[in-house]
């Protein structure tokens, strides 16, 4: 694009507030400048604010990430940038593109912007495209609507911006719907749709939480190159530290509706200035945090860690796992803030001077002045003393025996799965329904889990982990394969021993809203599996204070329905209707995937303490590596409906032996910005395939580097192995990681 | 594919064949052709009746199951029997259709085009005084019943005659009776007799579809797909109609294909109110007479045209959804 | 109905005109008889064919009946037919609906077979045809036809949101629980499809009293000497243009009738859905219901006589 540019007025930027918009050196090229931006919606209980004087500028070419947690005022903010947020919205303030004015500006006006000058990217793929048109039709339309050209030339220029954003067979791939589109090519289509004009800004709204690990490395990848290709400015919206990490220059931390501390990504991980954002960093889990330092197998790489992580100089401690940082507390509801700062509420440093008035995003340190800046009264005493997380947030106390017992081989194992198989039927069809094949759902999985131990269950979306738990917990005769819950064989049993073993393990689900009946109160539900093991109600309702307490809620809320409590609180509830009946073991369904991870910090401490003081068993799935370093002992890695590798999480997050588990970790995105950028990536080709067909030979060969690797001439006989033979799971030596991988090893 | 089409189109033979033996069977014990005919002035002999009863095949002293293998045979032969006045149900049947197509075709494409007009408005100006009028008056017609709208319109326009002085609105049968003239004239006739039934078609057809239409339109509106569209800097009202209404479309394509296949059914309200001798009518009028061979034979075309309506919606929907279509 | 439904009910101006008048309507036809000293079968060979006046306040008939009393009555009837029917009719469906979904298999397979045959006849059809041998029955005869033809597109619709309550993590809780699966039924099932049952219950009132009409005119529903609004409008159409009293008290009752339910339904239906304000501020998740909800038929289908546009046979 050569088409010149009007250069904002210079006068500006040397009176703009402080923040960062006032770089060190000045700069004039900044492509979007957000100045004292409010934002208001009508909100059942009253006007509720949503963001509440956000000044933020972008230059040309730098990527700025936006962080925050749910209700933040994050993605408003992206949304009155590109000036389409709701009608009912109250926006004030004001938010220039490229020398031109977004608020109070009309349709004809936007329209001219959108598309041209600032292209968006939005969270969920799977929606974003317009069902009954042609993917490169919607690509050509974005550009016909800013030039003047020939459908045809529109058309092969979309096929141009499909290949630049990693489609293979553009041409081809173009003419389809977008239903035909996995969710990760979707976002790759949308992301050729947002660039088409090379605009001047790229706002990329939480762009990768829709998608899976693997596949969100691909598309984070496709988003630089796409940002580095047009020159744009990024403004990246993510919840997510780690890919803000990789990926962002600046960064800013939003909460309640305001940023609270901005700066360098680098400074800004490395010593956070705000008691918010240090709780935000401590109580992530890292998955570059060592678990277990005797426990890493020969060969491991010792994982070299800087001074900069939080969580190093105690995770390197030996003994019992180092809980995670919770921030106290929820934030607050838009319609209802404290007066002075909205974090005072939940902030162990606050004083009478924090809960009268709101602080100012000010300049704090002394390397870079002008840089880093924090909304905080006591950030100069932060940086004076060098304060860390751990020294502002009272540490919960480690469980007093978490330690699974030490000879686990002497104990029956609390559940056993082996080659468990299970098909479903793929009907098709609209006129006519008929059934066209077998989805093999899980083929072939391997679990086993000891007494007091927790076993971390970890895949993609499709690779079978739920049809797993519920194979499980349906406590029948599986389809292939056997399941043993406390040693007792599922195929044996009868109604009456059915009936008695469930109660004996109970399930926490992913979803803590809808996993509830939001037309019973809290105290019914935690007692529905007391009722229906046959306890009688008043005996039922005697055990409901009990159970409240246990986690972390009060007797009180026994009469509340669900819709009162927040996400956290929901979970916990979840959790006591699953201790009623007092289970020896605890199948969790990414119990924690749907929590902000300041909640979630608060939800897991408490599962670790629950472990140990009810000497429970978890079996618990996720798809959040990090999360599962932290938790489990042994882990167990799913591609496709079958075990890929298992063992103790030390020795498969360590020196992981299967490509697929290398490629996993790699992918997870570190909240550490040096080690992030730093760091080799294994880039997956392509997304999971679909498990309708079932496959010879090995089933990830068709994403394996290492079968890629192998030269079709000289490697002809080993490429035939993983074509021919399905890999079974083998360990190098008793109680070790097994991998199922023809060429299990290190690289 | 095949097998499973058949297995479709058994699972309608099923039904059809229900319907067809518990239409004969309840409008046979149900109606009294016998009465009619001891009506009739002069009342005809008792043995004369009984013989025209028995030539028609719906003599009530027959047993029940040997009338209906009687009719049966004959049916599955194209002869779907006479009416009470001896005339062929399936020549009666042509002459209906007819009637109830130039009757409803007008109404019906106005209406609907008219009501997914209205209802894409009002769920654009969701709130809005325009939305909340349509509302309102789509409201007031759907609780009017289709009588009551068409005798309302016949009152107004006798009103209307009365202040003119000539019948300026003709509103009676198809058209004037003996009137000859130039084709011109004819047709000119005819479309002021169409005038007033056309009305309480279309009035009543385009309040039901805008509130359809207004409620797919809604959560369409509120869609993802609908904000990537803007964002990539398509006007409001673009964006609106070439990606919100054609996606909007999709659900209502059941609605289309109901609305089509009823034109043949008729509109029993409106045919007799306005004197027009279609399907609806001949129904109403056969079950008043006990015209047992008409009553089944309107019954069973009406299951056939339901049953046909659902087979193209399905069609419909895969047509306007590639994600139906190419799955 | 919980604070903020009933907060979102107060706001709406269509759900409080519809609550007051159908309020007023009771009133009126339950205590409206009281104030006259004619009965609906009293004839005053004195006055035919009068207009209104203070002796016959909505006039008379061409028999010389008073007209406030008979179209009360009328008015009495319909409200008790319109409000059977409803109840009845939403009680089958959501039972049948209920259990078709929840349990699949051949209860599902069966439900479906009886709904499909049930659509494929038109109602109106066939009560049409059995109404000549009802003329000496009941009212209440009636009121079992209308409900056991109007209860199948409910029964459907329970039936779909069943199959995705099903899979709703609290069902499945539940059976993963072990608890006995009518239990689900009742406990969890039910109590979530109840605020759609109480607006389809309601907008079905509407929906009853306009069939009850559409038969009486053609004399297929309630019979002489019982009136309703039905048999009214049915007398007084050939006197509409030159004795309108005849015609339009009873017809414009039943308008504000019917509207009256429409607008308490759809207020109740803005009140109970969460997900209906959806549009109106920022945007939240789809809730399960929503698509059920956008193949609903509206009070009334397209053409009286004729099954409401809604899929069929569609297995």
């Amino acid at each position: 694009m050569t088409a010149p540019r009007t250069a904002p007025d210079g006068g500006r930027s040397a009176t703009a507030p402080p923040g960062i918009a006032a770089p060190a050196t000045p700069r004039t090229d900044a492509v979007l400048r957000i100045r004292d931006l409010h934002v208001e919606f009508d909100g059942p209980r009253g006007p509720a604010p949503a963001v509440r004087g956000v000044d933020l500028t972008l230059h040309r070419g730098e990527v700025l990430g936006l962080v925050g947690e749910s209700g933040s005022g994050k993605s408003t903010v992206a949304l009155a940038a590109i000036g389409l947020l709701p009608d009912t919205a109250r926006v004030a303030g004001s938010i220039t593109i490229a020398g031109t004015d977004v608020v109070g500006a009309d349709d004809a006006t936007l329209s001219g912007l959108r598309g041209r000058r600032v292209g968006m990217v939005f969270q969920d793929p799977l929606s974003a495209l317009t069902p009954v048109h042609r993917v490169g039709d919607q690509i050509a339309e974005a550009i016909r609507t800013h030039h003047d050209v020939p459908r045809a030339h529109a058309r092969r220029r979309a096929v141009e911006l499909l290949d630049l954003v990693g489609i293979p067979d553009p041409a081809t791939r173009a003419a389809a719907y977008p239903h035909e589109f996995s969710g990760g090519m979707r976002q790759r289509a949308l992301i050729a749709m947002a660039i088409a004009n090379e605009p001047d800004v790229l706002l990329a709204d939480e762009p990768t939480t829709a998608l899976d690990v693997t596949v969100q490395a691909q598309v984070l990848d496709v988003l630089r190159t796409a940002q580095r290709a047009t020159g744009a400015a990024l403004l990246l919206v993510s919840h997510d530290l780690g890919v803000i990490a990789g990926t962002a220059d600046r960064v800013a931390v939003m909460y309640a509706g305001r940023v609270v501390e901005s700066g360098p990504a680098t400074a800004l991980f490395a010593a956070p200035r705000m008691p918010y954002t240090m709780g935000l960093l401590g109580a992530v889990p890292r998955l570059d945090a060592p678990v277990d330092a005797a426990a890493a197998a020969p060969g491991a790489k010792e994982p070299a860690h800087g001074d900069t992580a939080p969580t190093s100089d105690r995770a390197t401690a030996p003994g019992p796992r180092t809980p995670l940082i919770p921030i106290p507390g929820t934030p607050p509801e838009p319609h209802d803030l404290p007066t002075g700062c909205a974090f005072a509420p939940r902030c162990p440093l606050a004083d009478d001077a924090c809960r009268a008035a709101e602080p100012a995003l000010l300049s704090v340190g002394t390397e870079e002045p002008g840089r880093h800046h924090a909304a905080c009264r006591h950030a100069d005493r932060i940086v004076e003393r060098g304060l860390t997380a751990t020294d502002v947030y009272p540490l919960p106390d480690p469980p007093a025996s978490s330690a699974p017992a030490p000879d686990r081989d002497t104990l029956p194992p609390v559940l056993k799965v082996t080659g468990l198989t299970k098909t479903f039927p793929v009907r098709k069809g609209s006129v006519v329904k008929r059934r066209v094949g077998s989805v093999h759902a899980v083929n072939g999985v391997e679990l086993d889990l000891g007494r007091g131990e927790t076993l971390g269950l970890v895949g993609e979306s499709g690779s079978g982990k739920s049809t797993t738990l519920m194979e499980i917990l349906g406590l029948t005769a599986p389809e292939g394969g056997t399941v043993e819950v406390l040693g007792r064989d599922t195929r044996t049993l009868d109604r009456a021993a059915r009936r008695q073993l469930r109660g004996t393990v109970q399930m926490v689900f992913q979803d803590p809203l809808s996993s509830l009946d939001p037309r019973l109160p809290v105290g019914e539900i935690i007692t529905e599996p007391l009722r229906a093991q046959g306890v009688d109600r008043a005996r039922a309702a005697a055990r409901i204070p009990e159970l409240l307490r246990l986690v972390g809620l009060s007797p009180d809320h026994a009469d509340r329905y669900p819709h009162a409590f927040s996400g956290g609180q929901r979970q916990r509830i979840g959790i006591a209707r699953a201790l009623s009946v007092r289970p020896q073991l605890l199948v969790l369904d990414e119990p924690v995937s749907a929590l902000d991870v300041s909640v979630q910090a608060g939800i897991l401490n408490l599962l670790t303490a629950l472990r140990a003081e009810l000497g429970l068993s978890y079996l618990f799935v996720s798809h959040d590596l990090s999360v599962v370093r932290h938790i489990a002992d042994r882990v167990s890695v799913m591609y496709l409906g079958r075990t890929v590798e298992h063992g103790p999480v030390a020795e498969v997050f360590g020196a992981p032996r299967h490509p697929y588990t290398r490629a996993l970790l790699s992918a997870v995105p570190l909240p550490d910005p040096v080690r992030e950028r730093g760091r080799e990536r294994i880039l997956l080709a392509g997304d999971p395939p679909s498990p309708t067909r079932p496959t010879t030979g090995c089933g990830f060969r068709g994403r394996c580097p290492r079968y890629a690797a192998m030269s079709p001439t000289h490697g002809a006989d080993r490429r035939s192995r993983c074509e021919r033979e399905t890999p079974a799971l083998t360990a190098p030596g008793p109680g070790r990681a097994a991998a199922a991988c023809h060429f299990a090893g290190p690289p | 594919m095949i097998a499973h089409l058949s297995k479709r189109l058994g699972y309608y033979a099923l039904l059809l064949a229900l319907a067809v033996v518990i239409s004969y069977v309840l409008s046979s014990l149900a109606l009294s052709p016998r009465g009619y005919f001891e009506g009739r002035q002069p009342p005809p002999p008792p043995e004369a009746i009984d013989t025209q009863l028995t030539a028609l095949g719906i003599n009530d002293r027959t047993p029940l199951w040997e009338r209906f293998g009687n009719w049966l045979g004959h049916a599955l032969h194209g002869d779907l029997g006479r009416t009470l006045d001896s005339s062929d149900v399936g020549t009666e049947f042509g002459r209906r259709i007819g009637v109830s197509l130039r009757l409803l075709l007008a109404g019906t494409l106005l209406g609907t085009v008219g009501g997914v007009l209205l209802g894409t408005w009002g769920a654009v100006r969701q709130y809005r005084f325009s939305d909340r009028a349509v509302t309102l008056f789509a409201f007031l017609l759907l609780s009017t019943p289709t009588f009551l709208l068409a005798v309302l319109l016949k009152v107004g326009a006798i009103r209307t005659n009365q202040a003119v002085g000539h019948e300026l609105i003709t509103f009676t049968g198809e058209k004037t009776p003996g009137l000859t003239g130039s084709l011109p004239t004819l047709f000119g006739d005819r479309a002021v007799h169409l005038l007033l039934p056309t009305l309480a078609i279309a009035l009543g057809t385009a309040a039901a579809y805008s509130r359809y239409q207004r409620g797919t339109m809604l959560d369409v509106l509120g869609s993802d797909f609908l904000r990537t569209a803007r964002a990539k800097g398509l006007r409001r009202r673009t964006a609106v109609l070439r990606h919100g209404l054609r996606t909007a479309l999709v659900p209502m394509s059941t609605f289309f294909a109901y609305g089509f296949l009823t034109l043949f059914t008729g509109a029993a309200f409106t045919e007799k109110v306005f004197g027009w001798h279609g399907m609806g009518a001949w129904f109403v009028d056969a079950v008043g007479k006990g015209d047992i061979n008409s009553v089944v034979a309107v019954n069973v075309f009406a299951a056939v045209m339901v049953l046909l309506a659902g087979f193209l919606a399905d069609v419909l929907h895969a047509a306007l959804d590639p994600r139906v279509r190419t799955s | 109905m919980n604070r903020v439904a009933r907060r979102r009910f107060v706001r709406n101006p269509h759900a409080v005109l519809g609550a007051s008048l159908l309020l007023l309507l009771f009133l009126l036809a339950f205590a409206g008889p009281f104030l006259t000293h004619w009965s609906h079968t009293d004839i005053d060979y004195t006055a035919l064919r009068q207009p209104p006046s203070v002796e016959h306040w909505f006039g008379t008939n061409s028999i010389g009946q008073d007209l406030y009393a008979q179209v009360l009555r009328g008015l009495q009837k319909s409200l008790l037919i319109g409000l059977l029917v409803a109840l009845f009719a939403t009680v089958l469906a959501s039972f049948a609906g209920a259990c078709a979904g929840y349990f699949g298999g051949w209860a599902d397979r069966l439900t479906t077979l009886l709904i499909d045959l049930l659509l494929v006849f038109p109602a109106f059809l066939i009560i049409a045809i059995v109404s000549p041998r009802l003329r000496s029955a009941s009212w209440l005869v009636l009121v079992g036809l209308l409900a056991a033809f109007g209860w199948m597109l409910t029964a459907r619709v329970v039936r779909s949101m069943t199959r995705s309550l099903k899979e709703r993590d609290f069902v499945r809780a539940a059976r993963l629980m072990g608890v006995h699966p009518l239990r689900i039924v009742v406990r969890h099932i039910l109590p979530n499809v109840a605020s759609f049952l109480i607006v389809d219950a309601t907008i079905a009132v509407g929906g009853a009293v306009m069939s009850e009409t559409g038969l009486s005119y053609f004399g297929f529903g309630v019979q002489p000497p019982d009136v309703s609004l039905g048999t009214l409008i049915a007398d007084g159409t050939g006197a509409a243009v030159t004795y309108p009293w005849m015609f339009f008290f009873a017809a414009g009752l039943l308008v504000v009738f019917v509207l009256a339910v429409n607008f308490l339904g759809d207020g109740l239906r803005d009140a109970l859905d969460p997900t209906s304000d959806r549009a109106r501020g920022r945007r939240t998740k789809r809730a399960p219901g929503r698509r059920e909800r956008a193949a609903r038929r509206p009070s009334h289908p397209v053409e009286q006589g004729h099954p409401a546009p809604e899929g069929t046979a569609g297995a």
